[in-house]
């Protein structure tokens, strides 16, 4: 194994550690990554904008730090990806929209000034789809990002991008967001590991809304303890996000090291299975399920009725609040603006500027939006649905009252080819039929790498949820499982990945 | 029409929209000062610009002064209720749309008593909400309108300043006296919000801007008539006038058998409304809970807590100064008839003054220096403590009247407090008796016609005496120990 190999396919805890030990420098960690990312982005298209000479200056800024003798976090040196959704001053910001092409935002997200308050270095922004809408990176207006394990495939989405770095080796840690499943079903199908904490344990400040009510940052990465170590960092209240909890942050970075699921009861959803689901996805979480038995879990199935309705209920709510939260761009202030010619009123100039900048994905759920929220069709649309809203979350409720965390598969198919959906948003949204309703709620859920479909060799995820404020119990799981695959694989999913031209990994 | 007849044939019917611009120091999302007049677009962040991925926090105090503002008015205050998203397109809105509240306000149902002539109107309360302001456009070229602006620039400075929102329900019965009623309403609302500190309640510097609804119903039929609505009405009597001409307007309308419009009206200088934008492409303003605040919920004990700290009702206190200051109806008149002077006065009584000095200080001398410089009374820069401290100085006899009015005019130029203007200017009163003794002795040397008279016991003539030495002592002297030297000597 080279060097460099080592330096791109360690975790992101055996880099902490050795930075901090002085083994290893920051800088030259993350020149491995930039590297890397040099060599295979050209394939993958994760990144829309490396921050090279920021990054390695902040990487430097560390190494000096540790060398004065400073006791830094464990993720101090760490090089991490960030979603072009959130606000990093100095850094152009864009939504995937080419509506905010050239807009470099003046403040840091909440988000981004914890990460660099512990000393993590971030090496660029990743692409997504067009304002996180989408659930396979093609509704970016800077064009599609590429699976690593095959690159005719999406790489799913929202956080296509995000996802595609850390299983492609180009970063070991990606922040992702989450509305429907952004984080959660593209770490499913990359192989990765991605989290939504608890709607209000991490801070929105900075971060781009889309559908306000239901958007959670969150981490991507290749480990249950690495995504457990960059949880503990960007978690906590922020007095500048007025929905951000303020509660202590569950311990999951113990519960990551610990992994004991004896006694635990997990509750398998029953509405997530049968037609749609491929039949790799079902064998998977079968085996999951039995590997978490065989740790001492107790596992239970449990009916969530309402939760068939979540994907009905998400595409009114949802699009009512981008409606709202898309008006901003009306190139007034910011960003794009088409048709500004001395002679056109400002009504046309907006109109021109929308017209030009947003994609098809973005008018479809304004124009959806708008009608839900429209007077006399508000009750059956948006008030019906907030109605069916609160029905899921007492799914939860109950359901939680018998079993301590639910799972189910992440997503009911493997990564899909590039193109397959664009055409049939009905197929697109189905994609995320198992993670809506943790976004509905509120509660915790994660995905986490349950093997390779017989059929087609691609990666599945399993997706866990807990109780909201209760995330430790997601990496709990996540770990349990974990170890009981990597020593059954004898290593990670992520090892049985091709290797991608150019690749720095040698194997 | 005349007025008589519009109203012996028809009920006008009244509803007030009134908001109210609060004086928190910070704007209602953000940390960005309030402060009027700064360089155009200075008092702006994230937040208030919208920027992508900003997010509101409440300003609590608007919250407390919202409260305030509805116990005055006998509202019910909600236990519970959002803020709500209304959306629509406007370049002064830096995320296109409002952040206001719709369907659940902060405070409800309340009712004000308003008197005029002797009898007394209730004027009921729908809601009072809270929402923000937006930014200012100023269009250049084009005469300064929208419709033929070559460009048009935008401030957003006030983007963000909180506003109260206050609504009543449809008033009836006030018949005749309807014009007095909503100016009446005003008053109380201005004299309400200042009473509560809660905003500086100038109106025509838009702190309170008024929408007035105006129908007339035919007597005798309980259909109600279609109304129009006039914005923004500015000052108290605007908002008298503008009753009464729409009531003229809509009468005339009715008589000759046409039908009054459903619209916008604008208030012009002159006297008189002009129709606005109509209302043919009714705006909907899809509004819905925002998702970006959670819920108010006001603490039962803490609205307690406020309900027990009002002032004193706007009319009770008038009433309780006016006896206990003892001056005739019309004194009294003249103090309410200048914005501010009840409470400077008050002020100064508080600070030691005697309810006839502080009254004649304020609405003389000092409003004619507030004219002059063409500001409110309440904004010259002095202060009630100052001006009684001025007038113990007269009491004392330290300065006599003329002094004292220059002392005021140091004190109005920044040269400091009294005490310091009368030490840098040196304008106590002399009162070094050898001085003034020499002082005297001059000016009967000088005069001795006058000194002869004086001696023949035609005191009359000691005035030129005095005269002359109070010349002499530039001013600085008590003329009235003057006088007594003078007789003293030629005695
Ligand atoms: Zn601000």
């Amino acid at each position: 194994m080279s060097d460099i190999t080592s330096l791109i396919t360690a975790t992101a805890a055996e880099l902490g550690q050795r930075i901090a030990a002085r083994e290893i420098s920051s800088v030259e960690v993350v020149r491995a990554h930039l590297d890397q990312i040099t060599a295979t982005d050209e394939a993958v298209h994760a990144f829309l904008v490396v921050d090279t000479e920021r990054a390695l200056a902040q990487a430097a800024a560390v190494d000096a730090r540790i060398a004065a003798g400073e006791r830094l976090g464990p993720l101090a040196g760490v090089p991490i990806a960030v979603k072009d959704l959130l606000c990093y001053e100095g850094l152009p910001t864009t939504a995937g929209s080419r509506i905010l092409e050239g807009w470099v935002p003046p403040y840091s997200s909440t988000v981004v000034r914890r990460l660099n308050d512990a000393g993590l270095v971030i090496l660029g922004k990743t692409n997504l789809d067009e304002f996180a809408m989408g659930s396979s990176t093609e509704t970016s207006g800077y064009g599609p990002t590429h699976n690593p394990w095959d690159l005719t495939r999406t790489p799913g989405g929202s956080g296509g991008g995000s996802a595609a770095a850390v299983s492609a080796y180009q970063a070991p840690l990606a922040i992702g967001t989450d509305t429907g499943g952004s984080i959660r079903q593209p770490a499913a199908v990359t192989g990765s590991v991605g989290a939504k904490p608890t709607y209000g344990m991490v801070s929105r400040y900075g971060i781009i809304a889309m559908a306000s009510s239901l958007d959670q940052a969150g981490p991507v990465a290749r480990t249950t303890l690495d995504a457990a170590l960059l949880h503990q960092v960007i978690a906590g209240h922020d007095p500048l996000d007025s929905t951000s909890i303020n509660a202590a942050v569950a311990d999951v970075v113990g519960a990551a090291r610990s992994g004991d699921v004896k006694g635990l009861r997990i509750g398998l959803v029953t509405e997530f299975g049968g037609e749609g689901y491929a039949p790799g996805v079902e064998l998977r979480t079968r085996e999951a399920v039995t590997a978490l038995s065989a740790a001492g879990a107790e596992v239970v199935e449990v009916s969530c009725p309402h939760f068939v309705h979540a994907l009905a209920t998400y595409y009114l709510i949802m699009p009512a609040e981008v409606s709202s939260n898309l008006a901003r761009y009306d190139g007034m202030r910011y960003g794009l603006r088409v048709g500004d010619d001395g002679d056109n009123a400002v009504e046309t100039v907006m109109r021109l500027t929308r017209g030009k900048g947003f994609g098809t994905e973005a008018k479809r759920r304004i124009i959806l939006g708008t009608y839900a929220l429209s007077a006399g069709y508000y009750d059956a649309f948006y008030g019906s649905a907030q109605k069916m809203r609160t029905l899921i979350a007492r799914d939860f409720t109950a359901a939680f009252e018998q079993c301590d965390v639910l799972v189910s598969p992440a997503t009911p198919t493997t990564a899909f080819r590039l193109g397959e959906r664009v055409a049939d948003p009905m197929a697109m949204y189905k994609s995320d039929l198992c993670t809506i309703p943790a976004n509905l709620a509120g509660v915790g859920a994660a995905s986490f790498p349950c093997g390779l479909a017989p059929e087609d060799g691609l990666p599945v995820g399993f997706q866990v949820m807990s109780p909201a404020l209760a995330d430790d119990r997601l990496y709990l799981v996540g770990a349990a499982l974990e170890r009981e695959l990597t020593a059954k694989w004898g290593g990670r999913l992520l090892d049985q990945a091709p290797l991608l031209p150019g690749t720095k990994v040698v194997r | 029409m005349p007025y008589d007849e519009v109203v012996a044939r028809f009920e006008p019917v009244l509803g007030l929209e009134v908001h109210v611009e609060l004086s928190t120091k910070s704007k209602m999302w953000c940390g960005c000062p309030t402060d009027f007049g700064g360089e155009p677009n200075s008092h702006v962040c994230p937040v208030c610009l919208g920027l992508p991925g900003s997010l509101p926090v409440v300003n609590r105090l608007a919250v407390e002064s919202a409260i305030r503002i509805g116990l005055s008015l006998n509202c019910d205050i909600a236990t519970w209720c959002r803020f709500a998203r209304k959306n629509y397109f406007y370049p002064d809105m830096p995320k296109d749309y409002q952040v206001s509240q719709y369907d659940e306000p902060l405070c409800f149902d309340g009712n004000v008593a308003v008197e005029v002539g002797g009898l007394t109107y209730q004027v009921p309360i729908e809601r009072v909400h809270m929402e923000e302001d937006a930014g200012k456009l100023t269009h250049v070229g084009g005469a300064g309108r929208i419709s033929g602006a070559d460009y048009s620039l935008i401030d957003y400075n006030r983007a963000g300043v909180p506003l109260m929102e206050i609504v009543t329900k449809t008033i009836h019965g006030t018949g005749a006296a309807a014009p007095e009623v909503a100016s009446g309403y005003m008053a109380f609302l201005r004299d309400m919000v200042r009473a509560l500190g809660v905003s500086h309640g100038r109106m025509e510097r838009g702190n309170l801007r008024c929408d007035v609804n105006v129908s007339l119903t035919p007597r005798g039929s309980s259909e109600l008539g279609t109304r129009s609505e006039t914005k923004n009405v500015n000052s108290l009597r605007a908002v008298a006038d503008a009753v009464r001409y729409e009531m003229m307007r809509q009468g005339a309308i009715l008589a000759a058998g046409g039908r009054v419009k459903q619209e916008t009206r604008h208030w012009n200088e002159g006297g008189y409304t002009t129709p606005g934008r109509s209302k043919e492409e009714a705006q909907d303003y899809r509004y819905f809970p925002e998702p970006d605040l959670v819920p108010v919920a006001p603490d039962p004990a803490w609205v307690d807590e406020l309900r027990a700290t009002l002032p004193e009702h706007p009319a009770l206190r008038r009433a309780r100064l006016a006896a206990d200051w003892g001056f005739t109806e019309r004194e009294f008149g003249d103090i309410l008839a200048i914005e501010g002077a009840l409470e400077l006065i008050a002020d100064t009584v508080a600070a030691g003054t005697t309810p006839a000095a502080a009254r004649k200080w304020w609405l003389t001398e000092l409003a004619r220096r507030a004219n002059e410089a063409g500001v409110a009374l309440d904004e010259l820069p002095i202060t009630p403590a100052q001006v009684a401290e001025v007038q113990a100085l007269l009491a004392d006899g330290a300065v006599n009247d003329k002094l004292a009015r220059q002392v005021i005019e140091g004190v109005l130029a920044g040269e400091g407090s009294p005490a310091e203007v009368v030490a840098s200017r040196g304008l106590a009163v002399v009162s070094d008796t050898e001085a003034l003794d020499a002082a005297v002795i001059a000016a009967i040397a000088a005069d001795p016609e006058a000194a002869a008279k004086v001696r023949d016991g035609k005191v009359a003539a000691a005035g030129a005496l005095i005269g002359a030495v109070m010349k002499n002592m530039r001013g600085q002297a008590d003329a009235a120990k003057v006088r007594e030297l003078i007789l003293a000597k030629l005695g």
